[in-house]
């Protein structure tokens, strides 16, 4: 055990501090969920990121990044928030399918979709969920039915509805969850991807409540796509789901800095107005403090055992429940302080230093929902990590 | 940058985990409080035989030189179990304690081979285990006092953890008892290895749980089926995942002595005994009416926690030194470790 940066991870760290100063925009992006200029702003720091090998530092070289080991990613994460960089447009891609695609794509799908993601020029939306199948994920019905024709020769075609698909309206592919027709809940089930330009792909802007549109839904009608679209084995759409869902609870999803950085500008906000709150409110600071830095010391030491050859395995279910909550106690904290201007949006004369925290708490607010619901991972702790009996 | 134990850590406190599980059953304990006994013979020589009371002393002294990092699993692993003998109090603070005494007066030695000295730190009022002691290390201000057994008078506090001695000491202070000066980092072991034994108590909570609730049926199914105490039980076992990692840390932390240490090791308290505590109500719950009986063993943990949860420093004390360190220190995520901080 050594809780020391090596001079080398030293170096690393100013490497990235220093290309990052340089680089990052200095007044925060238009939102990607608005507009498609705000959209193609976002996807142009990605590309920009990509060109300086910082896009997945721990991607191999050929695929645009430096073959890296965790703690560097993490040392990188670090920087990254520390900076106020940009929220990554293309999340879903290089967190969620570009992991599982190096465990489960052909050497040709990796060749033809790896680089354009890591270049942005491929921005990438899920599409999982269905109004009928949210935490019951196996309960989708939208279908791949293979068929086989001169035109398109072996082929899928795709029918059915996708919803709470983030980024879907302005991104370019997805991969999407659907199975064989007659198959039932885990069996039958193939993970395809395909463009959101397709014909017979229908999007439709999901409005949230503060009017961003953050997610869509997507109808498939008779969408045809390459049967070597298919990501993994036919039928085995559930376990390469399963190791996806694992990258996203478990690591990649939510860097621990995030709430580094939130709750260091949450300490700035508490002293700023010290002098009018009570004693509790420090102790609710201090608390936000803890939890962040225990989040971080958990990844820690997390991806030090993934470093030594180690897996993730249920456990990841308690870092979803962790950095949603913690999310939570960071932002109401700060709605506490701010007291009655909490409510202010930030265009208002008398909003002062509101900041971003309502919609940081707003947005906190679907954090135990998104990425499978607390009550699915608390199931999922209860069974697999426990052995507690199945209901 | 490796937050893991190595392999030789790994091995010497499974070993001790393993030795503690198989001889500190509940039903030992039980024959104990019935017999009597605060200390089981047979555990404590092979404790003594293991080697264990000697781990953190000095090479120079006969010890094995190591440091809080190699024995931190071996605290979690007696706080596992609800050990009654003072192994961690022994080997964790009190040894390395008189090892920097530049005269322990034989008793570094003595407390190698299995003789328990009671320590009275300032940070608890009462001396635990005090009358299983050959001797006490004892405070006078700053002074540190080294005092046989039968020179102090001892009145027993009756504690809710029977395997608590707990011992306020009527002693007077002399030259000839005075063997140093200065606490050194022992309230922060102190407070370290008390958090440490809390996850481990906290981890045997939910395992007795989780067999009780797969046993216990109640509707036509095992009551653990249902998702009301799957829930109960997977919020204390996240307290817990988030909790250890900071215990970890402030081990191999705390000799850098800065307030930034201090304060992790704070955190790994507060962090541990909130943990502990959510763990052991869960438990009482899960447990229904029996949780609230002699006759389950839940009380065996439930009465260690309430113990170490305001030993070595309160909540309250140990946020004091949070709520310092965040307001005087840089905080961010790039200063998670103390070593970053000079």
């Amino acid at each position: 055990m050594n809780l020391a940066y090596t001079p080398e991870q030293q170096a690393f760290r100013a490497e990235a501090r220093a290309w990052l100063e340089a680089n990052v925009p200095s007044g925060p992006l238009p939102s990607f969920d608005l507009t498609a200029e705000g959209f193609e702003a976002h996807r142009d720091w990605e590309r920009k990121l990509n060109q300086g090998r910082w896009g997945m530092v721990t991607w191999p070289e050929e695929l645009g990044g430096r073959g890296l080991d965790y703690i560097r990613w993490l040392i990188f994460e670090e920087e990254y928030y520390r900076a106020g960089a940009p929220t990554r447009v293309n999340q879903n891609g290089i967190f969620l399918l570009g992991p599982t695609m190096m465990e489960y794509g052909t050497p040709e799908q990796k060749a033809r979709f790896l680089p354009r993601m890591a270049a942005g020029d491929d921005v990438w939306a899920q599409a999982w969920s269905e109004p009928g199948a949210g935490s019951d994920l196996a309960g989708v019905r939208s279908t791949c039915t293979r068929a086989n024709s001169e035109e398109w020769g072996d082929h899928y075609v795709l029918n059915g509805q996708k919803i709470w698909s983030s980024r879907a309206v302005f991104a370019d592919w997805a991969f999407g969850l659907f199975r064989e027709p007659g198959s039932e809940r885990h069996k039958g089930m193939s993970l395809v991807l395909f463009p959101l330009d397709a014909p017979g792909v229908t999007r439709r802007p999901i409005e949230r409540m503060d009017g961003e549109m953050v997610f869509a839904e997507i109808f498939l009608d008779n969408v045809r796509v390459p049967v070597a679209d298919r990501l993994g084995d036919e039928g085995q759409g559930w376990a390469v789901c399963m190791a996806t869902a694992g990258f996203e609870r478990g690591l990649l999803l939510r860097s621990p800095a995030r709430y580094q950085v939130g709750v260091s500008k949450l300490i700035a906000l508490y002293q700023a107005h010290k002098d009018t709150l009570p004693a509790s409110m420090a102790e609710r600071v201090a608390q936000c403090w803890m939890d962040a830095d225990a989040y971080a010391l958990a990844i820690y030491a997390m991806v030090s055992k993934l470093d030594k050859g180690g897996k993730i395995g249920p456990e990841s279910s308690t870092n979803k429940i962790f950095w949603s909550e913690l999310d939570i106690a960071i932002t109401s904290a700060a709605m506490d302080i701010l007291g009655e201007r909490g409510e202010l949006m930030p265009g208002a004369s008398e909003a002062g230093d509101v900041g971003t925290w309502l919609a940081d708490m707003i947005f906190a607010l679907a954090g135990p929902i998104y990425a499978g619901s607390n009550e699915i991972q608390r199931n999922i702790i209860a069974e697999r990590m426990l052995g507690l009996p199945r209901a | 940058m490796e937050f893991a134990f190595t392999d030789d850590q790994l091995a010497i406190n499974d070993a001790a985990r393993e030795m503690l599980v198989e001889t500190c059953t509940t039903a030992s304990m039980r024959a104990m409080l019935k017999g009597g006994r605060a200390i089981d013979e047979d555990r404590w020589r092979t404790i003594c035989e293991m080697g264990l009371l000697g781990l953190l002393a000095p090479e120079a002294a006969g010890g094995m030189g190591m440091g809080l990092t190699d024995f931190i699993g071996i605290a979690e692993a007696a706080g596992y179990v609800g050990l009654p003998e003072p192994l961690v109090e022994l080997a964790g603070i009190t040894v390395p304690l008189l090892g920097t005494l530049a005269d322990n007066r034989g008793l570094l030695d003595s407390a190698m081979g299995g003789n328990a000295i009671a320590l009275g730190h300032p940070a608890n009022r009462l001396v635990a285990n005090a009358d299983s002691a050959v001797a006490l290390l004892l405070g006078d201000g700053d002074d540190l006092h080294l005092v046989e057994r039968v020179d102090v008078q001892l009145e027993r506090q009756e504690s809710f953890d029977p395997f608590r001695r707990l011992y306020a000491v009527h002693w007077s202070p002399s030259a000839a008892t005075l063997v140093g000066k200065g606490w050194g980092d022992t309230a922060e072991r102190g407070a370290l290895l008390a958090a440490a034994q809390m996850i481990g108590l906290a981890q045997r909570c939910i395992d007795i749980s989780v067999a009780y609730a797969k046993d216990r049926s109640q509707f036509g199914k095992p009551i653990g089926s249902y998702q009301a105490v799957k829930h109960l039980i997977a919020t204390a076992q996240v307290k817990i995942e988030f909790a250890r990692p900071v215990v970890h840390a402030a081990a191999a932390e705390l000799r850098l002595g800065s307030l930034a240490a201090r304060a992790r090791v704070a955190h790994a308290k507060i962090a541990a005994g909130a943990a502990a505590d959510c763990a052991a109500r869960a438990a009482v719950q899960v447990h229904g009416a029996m949780g609230m009986t002699w006759e389950v063993d839940v009380h065996f943990f439930l009465k260690r926690i309430t113990a170490l949860n305001q030993a070595w420093g309160t909540p309250h004390q140990h946020r004091n030194t949070v709520i310092e360190r965040v307001m005087a220190l840089p905080t961010g995520p790039d200063t998670t470790f103390a070593s970053t901080l000079g």
